[in-house]
C-alpha cells in the first residue's frame, strides 16, 4: 500500500518537474511546481515527518509560488514566452546532466549504507513535532538565532532592494 | 518498507531535472524555480537519510534549509524586480555586463 503511494507521489513529482523546465508560460511553470511541492510534502508524511510536511506545505505552496506568481504578475512576463525558449548551450548542457545522472545513480545503486543507527525509531516519532521543538530549542539553538537572524537580513534586502530609486 | 535507494533515486531526477532547468531555459524566473526544485530534492534526500538511519538531526537541518530557501526566493525575486526595472529583460544571457 505504502509502495503504491509513494510510486503515485513521485510519478506526479518527476511529471510536474519535467513541467516546471518545459512548459512556456511561466504561470504554468509556477502551478506545476506548485504540484511539485505537494507531492514532495506527502512523501514527508511517507517519511514520518509530518512536522516537515506541513510546513513545506506552508513555506513552499503558500509563501514561494504565490511570491514567484506575483513576480510573474508585475513583471508582466507572460507577453514574451513565443520566443525562443531555450538556450544555444542545450548539448553541453544535456551532456553534463546525464553524465551527472549516470554517476549518481551507479553511486546510489551500488552503494551501501552502514552508519550507526540513533534511537528516534517508528515508535519514539509518534510525538515528531514535539521532539522537533525540543531539539530546535535545546541542541540546535545556536542555527536557529542565525536563521532567524538571515531571515530579518532578507527581509531588509529585499525591500531594499525592490524600491524605487529616489531621484 | 520502501529501501533507500528509491527516495534517493527519486531526489537525484528532481535534482538532476532541476539542474537542467538552470541550464537550459533563458528566462531568469524559470532558473528560480528550477533552483527551487534543486532545493526540494536536496531535502526529500535530508528527510529520506533521517528515516533510515532513525535520527533527528536530517530533519531539523530541513527546517534550516527551507528558511533559508525562504530567503533566498524573497531576495532573488527583488533583485529581478530591480533588474527588470533597469534593463528591461529577464533573459540572462542579455544580463552579461560582468562578462567581459
Amino acid at each position: 500500500m505504502e509502495k503504491l503511494f509513494f510510486l503515485i507521489f513521485a510519478v506526479i513529482a518527476i511529471v510536474s518537474a519535467i513541467g516546471v523546465v518545459s512548459l512556456r508560460n511561466p504561470v504554468h511553470s509556477a502551478i506545476s511546481l506548485m504540484v511539485c511541492f505537494l507531492q514532495v510534502a506527502a512523501l514527508f508524511i511517507l517519511l514520518r515527518s509530518p512536522f516537515l510536511a506541513a510546513v513545506q506545505v506552508f513555506i513552499y505552496v503558500g509563501a514561494v509560488v504565490v511570491l514567484f506568481l506575483f513576480a510573474v504578475m508585475v513583471l508582466d512576463l507572460g507577453k514574451e514566452r513565443f520566443g525562443g525558449y531555450l538556450h544555444h548551450q542545450r548539448p553541453i548542457a544535456l551532456v553534463v546532466v546525464i553524465g551527472f545522472v549516470f554517476v549518481m545513480g551507479f553511486t546510489i545503486l551500488h552503494g551501501s549504507l552502514d552508519a550507526p543507527l540513533g534511537n528516534y525509531t517508528e515508535e519514539a516519532l509518534v510525538k515528531n513535532t514535539e521532539i522537533m521543538g525540543k531539539l530546535l530549542f535545546t541542541k540546535y539553538v545556536f542555527p536557529f538565532e542565525v536563521v532567524s537572524f538571515l531571515l530579518l537580513i532578507a527581509l531588509i534586502g529585499a525591500i531594499v532592494l525592490a524600491m524605487k530609486e529616489k531621484r | 518498507m520502501i529501501p533507500l535507494s528509491h527516495y534517493l533515486l527519486l531526489s537525484l531526477a528532481l535534482f538532476s531535472i532541476g539542474v537542467a532547468g538552470v541550464l537550459l531555459r533563458r528566462s531568469i524566473i524559470i532558473v528560480l524555480m528550477s533552483l527551487e526544485l534543486i532545493f526540494n530534492s536536496i531535502n526529500l534526500s535530508l528527510v529520506a537519510f533521517a528515516h533510515f538511519l532513525q535520527s533527528m538531526t536530517g530533519r531539523v537541518f530541513v527546517v534550516f534549509t527551507i528558511t533559508v530557501a525562504a530567503a533566498e526566493v524573497a531576495v532573488g525575486l527583488a533583485i529581478l524586480v530591480a533588474v527588470y526595472r533597469r534593463r528591461k529583460t529577464v533573459y540572462v544571457e542579455e544580463l552579461n555586463e560582468m562578462k567581459h
